[in-house]
């Protein structure tokens, strides 16, 4: 009888020591910064409170849940580092503390950006290749663009009104791709003024899009043979603020009411006050953002807009380059192939199937 | 040797920095926030350019007394006081070279930096903005003017939206059945906002992607030269 029992007992303790686990693991395939824990507790926790104890620091209490199970990831850790943790389960009469401690690990990849890495190898090869392609001599059809084709209409109209120019390099500063986008639209546009000899002003929202922009704009008017005509007056500083930027330019456009006004880069809150103040002065005004919330504003109150990928192409388009213009076809061929992805992953889904999902997502790690 | 270094540069960072996206070991995440790090500085001396070209332009046009050179006094006298009160006393917490001026703030209730800031800038930065809500009428109505099929699309979507964003779109269709609850204006504005809006806006996204894909492509492999002022 007393046998039995012992092994009761025993199995009923086993069991409890089983329900009652803490885990502590280095988070796979991250820049060894955040660590994994988790726990399965009896259902009849109170409270679990979990803390962390590094060397001599105090312990720096994590969570504080109700829940019997789950996981917490610690974040914003040191790579390569030893932590301990120590959970405490409050139950109704009695408290329980269990350990684990696990050791940071930089990894040598993202995993979960396997996906992306794989779209933008596929992506950067079909470019590369489109640009050999033409650099042996295959001709490409591009599609027009009316955007950049009415650049010359806007000069054109500019000089026989002997009006300047008002170009706009968006408000973002030069670590933003649409500003230097932008400064290669106004290189082009630069050099076309230089041989009109028609003014062309810049206000500029940061200094360093001010110093890249007065290159740009030198440089233009050399290879058009106009240094003479450069004027560095012309490309100048406002303000870092926006709407004091967006009060300065409004006041350009009404007082020297340029013939054509140029909106090209990032624009936020400020684009609609710009355009309608240009459309009110009467210009030609041509816009180009991949902001896609300020596209319709651009749409409504502009001759012409370059939409999302028109203003990264507008540099290729221009140079009529047949090194630039394929690489425009290895765009055309990212868009057929995320086309396809999108169509494939639909079906998928509908037939229940995620991994296409997932993969793409980053989920699978 | 002038153009050959920069693109030299610009393929080395470009790699280094598309490199680092996809590896988290060090070196790379340390170089990319060293790279941070330097752009930061260099923006610092940067801004030294732009109050150069700030205090040039307007002092040349004061000068030389051009048109509206009123307005150019105005804001020279407008950055000289700010940087002036700025440098004198501070702003907030901090303190400048004479103090946190106990006695001024007696007076003013705050540093003089701050009370030109929140009496002076602030609203007047505010009144830009409001200006907003009159250039979107603006637009819309020229907008919505009907032309064609588009614009005439346009203005019934418009319209749905509008009327199912404000309370009166419930009072309109408020009636309907559960069954026909679709038609009810508010979740015909939701469904508009959450389809083919969100459609429309996530293809303009993903070709403004592959556009950035291919125009760092061809910076970081020196194809696109223009933005250092030419191609040779």
């Amino acid at each position: 009888m007393r046998k039995p029992l012992l092994c009761l007992l025993f199995l009923s303790l086993i069991s409890l020591l089983m329900a009652n686990s803490f885990s502590a693991k280095d988070t796979p395939w991250d820049d060894g910064k955040s660590i994994d824990l988790s726990w399965e507790l009896s259902p009849m926790v109170k409270r679990v409170e979990i803390s962390r104890q590094n060397g001599d620091e105090p312990a720096r209490i994590l969570l504080n849940t109700a829940e019997s199970s789950g996981s917490f990831t610690d974040n914003e850790l040191q790579p390569n580092n030893e932590y301990h943790y120590q959970l405490k389960a409050f139950f109704q009469d009695d408290d329980l503390t269990l350990l684990a401690s696990a050791q940071t690990k930089e990894q040598w990849f993202y995993m979960g950006k396997l996906g992306f890495l794989i779209l933008l190898l596929i992506i950067c090869i079909a470019i590369i290749y489109y640009i050999h392609a033409a650099r042996a001599g295959k001709e490409f059809f591009i599609r027009r663009i009316a955007g950049l084709d009415c650049m010359e209409e806007a000069i054109g109209r500019a000089t026989e009104k002997g009006k300047p120019i008002l170009y706009v390099p968006g408000i973002s500063d030069l670590d933003d791709i649409q500003t230097i986008a932008s400064l290669t639209i106004l290189s082009h546009l630069a050099e076309r003024t230089a041989e009109y000899d028609t003014e062309i002003i810049v206000p500029c929202r940061f200094s360093m899009v001010l110093s890249a922009a007065k290159e740009v704009v030198r440089e233009a008017y050399i290879k058009a043979g106009r240094l003479d005509a450069y004027k560095a007056d012309n490309i100048f500083y406002l303000t870092d603020d926006q709407f004091g930027f967006v009060a300065g330019i409004d006041g350009i456009m009404l007082r020297r009411k340029p013939a054509a006004n140029f909106f090209m880069g990032s624009f936020y809150a400020e684009s609609l006050i710009l355009a309608e103040t240009g459309f009110a002065t009467g210009a030609i005004q041509t816009a180009g953002t991949a902001q896609a919330h300020q596209l319709p504003f651009f749409v409504v109150t502009c001759d012409y807009t370059l939409i999302g990928e028109e203003l990264f192409a507008a540099s290729a388009y221009l140079s009529k380059d047949p090194q630039q213009l394929g690489s425009l076809k290895g765009h055309d061929f990212g868009k057929l192939l995320i086309i396809l992805l999108i169509v494939v992953g639909v079906i998928l889904e509908i037939l229940g199937v995620s991994n296409l999902k997932e993969f793409i997502a980053g989920a699978i790690s | 040797m002038k153009r050959s270094l920069p693109l030299f540069f610009a393929f080395i960072v470009g790699f280094i920095v598309l490199l680092s996206e996809f590896i988290p070991h060090s070196p790379f995440n340390q170089i990319v926030s060293t790279l941070e790090g330097w752009f930061m500085i260099i923006s610092g001396f940067a801004i030294l350019l732009g109050q150069i070209s700030l205090i040039r332009m307007n002092t040349h046009k004061i000068a030389h007394r051009l048109p509206n050179w009123q307005y150019h006094l105005a804001g020279l006298i407008s950055f000289a006081l700010m940087l002036s009160f700025g440098l004198l006393w501070g702003m907030r917490e901090t303190p400048g070279i004479l103090g946190d001026a106990p006695g001024i703030q007696a007076w003013l209730g705050l540093k003089p930096f701050d009370y030109l800031f929140d009496n002076a800038y602030l609203p007047l930065s505010a009144t830009l903005f409001s200006l907003l809500a009159f250039f979107i009428a603006s637009a819309a109505y020229r907008a919505f003017i009907i032309r064609g099929l588009e614009s005439n699309l346009l203005m019934i979507t418009a319209i749905i939206v509008i009327i199912g964003r404000t309370s009166i779109g419930t009072m309109f269709t408020g009636w309907l059945p559960e069954n026909l609850q679709f038609w009810h204006f508010p979740n015909l504005a939701d469904f508009i906002m959450e389809y083919p809006n969100t459609a429309a806006q996530r293809a303009i996204l993903i070709s403004a992607g592959l556009g950035i894909v291919g125009s760092s492509l061809r910076i970081i492999l020196g194809i696109e030269r223009s933005y250092l002022g030419g191609d040779k």
